[in-house]
């Protein structure tokens, strides 16, 4: 057992640390700001062309081919210097390196990795949520194209999203979960319509859905077999959950300094009771740097993520909602008066972390029964 | 970065699990059998555990904090009635002071004041006030306490009266005792040795938090594993409780908290012996209050899950959840860290 840095980790984190003083963008949090997003595509071709994202993925892809523990010092030295967090698309990846023919992933991973092409997730629908199975947007073979109609829903980066990686059923004579396709469909088309959604917070860039009438998308575009869709979906929904994939840290890491820094320059305007929350969000927030430190060590024993996915997406879950929390109690009745407050608008953010890729109910459903072995009603 | 046990480590977890199973208490009745808890604490001392914190030469312990951590996981998931931590802790404050004659031979262990939070420090020719000495096992003759001697402290020891051997006499945890000092027990410096820094309390300090928090990860995976298997058996409205997903979420949190607390819980015990005293605290302290606040949570998951036998004295869910309370406030408890750990990064506080 062994936290500190082998010699090649410490020289990566040492070259890592100087880009990152050198070119970090001074982004606000992406929780709290449109502006975030905006500039989040220059960001991640950024991060991309110094060799500093898709450490752990294959090297003809545009990746390094680097341990996975490497992403923990990438989100380590990222939350130090206040820059923003990697982007969280390693679920993506993940989902067409298992999944997709290497026509596919010659295709569409050098684009996703490098930023270049910008992609969303076309699974829930309005009727069609935790009982993700249950969705209703069809394509449709027509010579050498599918059709596709049907609306999408809480579908994040949409408004700037290329492609979308749209799960869809393509056979309705069988039963659902095995009735689903994944397709990668351009955007930009005739027959997609992509509606922005507000969130509680106010921030409208991250949220949208997405109408689907008559667009069409060709069969080469099918990632994996016909009647595949479920298991893509349960491959990517499972790393969705795994903070190790999304990056999460960091952004916790540097939420969490920013309310030290607030507390620290005036130290007589707070309470004990805002101190203590603040000191509560950062053990959560070293609690999930270690544990995801831990998950990644794993993988070098080759373990196959799983269920335990819904372990970490629940611890991920809380440090997220306890982040929110401190940033609510610091800031006070500032956050009843004042609506454009920061620390309302982190609180408020983080309500969805319990309910985005899985609800918390669902992820406790899964580590009853698939971890704990206990029986099914 | 590799976080995985090596090898060794690996074995000794397995080993360690295999011996507490076979010898440590499986209900309550299992407390008073002398035979037993004899036969364990042989075995303990027997596998060496007791001397991992004593000097392995040129002042390094034998074993690091990993190892350590790695045994009192075992014994908190059996809750076996056996002294380590105690001894363990007064062999390595001991080590730190240079003293080799003190330690590791589950004789003496560590007086505390009140608070349990430190070492107590005791002026005079004798104590002042009540001092309690923590994880004092049947064999244990003397506490070590600390002597202000210029900027640092030297070690001194104070006798203890013979240990009360029935579990009614035992203090809130049914596993491990705490002995009283009375006040005007007279104290008796450790000869030899030199004295002790800032920079050793922190190391030690470090590594009882360290301590600490595995026992409470191991009183976690104890309790649940006895209340998993419960819920899968007793049925109501005919089926399993477990099959309910009111239950079942309990118990998911619950597991969930013992995954996190094991990760924060796992690197503390590496900082002990690879961060600077400062560092290693630190690690100590957020691992101490994560696992302080999951213990709690997990052992009162517990106790509901299994209703009303669960409110028995009979029944062995209190036990686990007993020694979780010993083991927060040993060392301090959440609030006591996160108090500490503001201090350190925040600077010092303002208004109540």
């Amino acid at each position: 057992m062994d936290y500190r840095d082998s010699p090649e980790e410490a020289a990566f984190r040492a070259r890592l640390r100087a880009w990152v003083a050198e070119n970090n963008p001074g982004l606000p949090p992406s929780s709290t700001d449109d502006e975030y997003w905006a500039r989040q595509a220059e960001w991640h071709t950024a991060l991309y062309d110094a060799g500093f994202f898709g450490l752990s993925w294959p090297k003809r892809y545009g990746g390094h081919e680097l341990p996975p523990v490497f992403d923990v010092i990438l989100d380590e030295e990222l939350a130090a210097a206040g820059a923003p967090p990697r982007p969280s698309l390693g679920y993506l990846v993940q989902g067409i390196t298992v999944h997709g023919s290497d026509e596919i992933k010659d295709r569409f991973l050098p684009g996703m990795i490098s930023g270049r092409e910008r992609w969303c997730q076309g699974f829930s629908e309005p009727d069609a949520g935790s009982d993700l199975a249950a969705l209703r947007t069809t394509a449709v073979r027509d010579g050498d194209d599918f059709v596709i109609e049907g609306h999408k829903i809480w579908t994040s980066y949409s408004d700037v999203a290329d492609w979308c990686f749209l799960l869809a059923r393509t056979d309705p004579d069988v039963p659902k979960h095995r009735g689903l396709s994944a397709f990668a469909v351009s955007m930009h088309q005739p027959g997609v319509e992509q509606r922005p959604l507000r969130m509680i917070n106010g921030i409208t860039s991250e949220f949208g859905q997405v109408l689907f009438d008559g667009a069409r998308v060709p069969a080469a575009n099918m990632i994996g077999e016909p009647g595949e869709g479920w298991r893509i979906a349960m491959t990517i929904v499972s790393h969705e959950r795994e903070p190790g994939e999304l990056g999460y840290v960091a952004r916790y890491t540097k939420t969490v300094k920013e309310l030290e820094r607030v507390l620290r320059a005036d130290a007589a305007a707070y309470r004990s009771d805002q101190r203590e929350a603040v000191a509560w969000a950062h053990v959560q927030t070293e609690m999930l740097r270690l544990h995801v430190c831990r998950r990644l060590s794993e993988r070098l024993d080759g373990v196959e993520h799983g269920p335990g996915g819904s372990i970490d997406k629940l611890l991920m879950t809380w440090v997220e909602q306890a982040v929110g929390a401190a940033a609510l109690t610091v800031a006070g009745p500032a956050a009843a008066t004042d609506a454009e407050d920061v620390g309302l608008k982190i609180y408020l953010y983080g309500r969805a972390q319990s309910v985005m890729g899985g609800t918390s109910q669902i992820q406790k459903n899964i580590v009853a029964t698939r971890i704990l072995g206990l029986p099914t009603a | 970065m590799d976080t995985r046990d090596t090898p060794e480590q690996a074995e000794l977890r397995r080993a360690a699990r295999r011996l507490v199973r076979e010898l440590a208490p499986a209900t309550v009745a299992d407390l008073d059998d002398a035979t037993r808890a004899k036969r364990l604490a042989v075995a303990v001392a027997d596998a060496g555990w007791l001397e991992l914190r004593s000097d392995g030469g040129g002042g390094e312990p034998l074993a690091s904090g990993v190892e350590t951590a790695i045994v009192a996981d075992a014994l908190g998931g059996a809750v076996a009635d056996v002294a380590f931590a105690g001894p363990v802790l007064a062999a390595d404050l001991a080590r730190r002071a240079g003293c080799e004659a003190a330690g590791g031979d589950g004789g003496t262990v560590v007086a505390f004041d009140r608070a349990l939070t430190a070492p107590a420090v005791v002026a005079g020719p004798a104590t002042a006030s009540e001092l309690f000495a923590v994880d004092a096992g049947d064999d244990a003759t003397a506490a070590l306490v600390l002597v202000p001697d210029g900027s640092g402290h030297r070690l001194a020891q104070v006798p203890l009266a013979r240990a009360e051997p029935s579990v009614e006499g035992r203090g809130t945890d049914l596993t491990r005792a705490v002995q009283n000092v009375p006040p005007g027990t007279a104290v008796h410096r450790v000869p030899g040795g030199r004295p002790l820094g800032a920079d050793d309390l922190a190391a030690f300090t470090a590594l009882g938090l360290a301590l600490t928090s595995a026992d409470l990860v191991g009183v976690m995976r104890g309790v649940l594993d006895l209340t998993v298997a419960y819920a899968a058996e007793r049925r109501q409205y005919g089926v399993p409780i477990g099959s309910f997903q009111a239950v079942q979420h309990l118990l998911a949190e619950a597991h969930c908290l013992m995954e996190g607390s094991l990760s924060v819980a796992l690197h503390a015990s590496w900082a002990v012996d690879d961060l600077a005293p400062g560092e290693a605290l630190a690690a100590s302290r957020v691992a101490k209050a994560y696992c302080t606040r999951a213990a709690r949570t997990v052992c009162e998951t517990a106790i509901q899950v299994h209703g009303g036998i669960g409110n028995t004295w009979e029944h062995v869910a209190h036990v686990y959840l007993r020694r979780a309370l010993l083991s927060s406030e040993w060392f301090g408890d959440d609030g006591v860290q996160l108090r500490a750990l503001e201090a350190g990064r925040l600077g010092a506080g303002g208004g109540g």
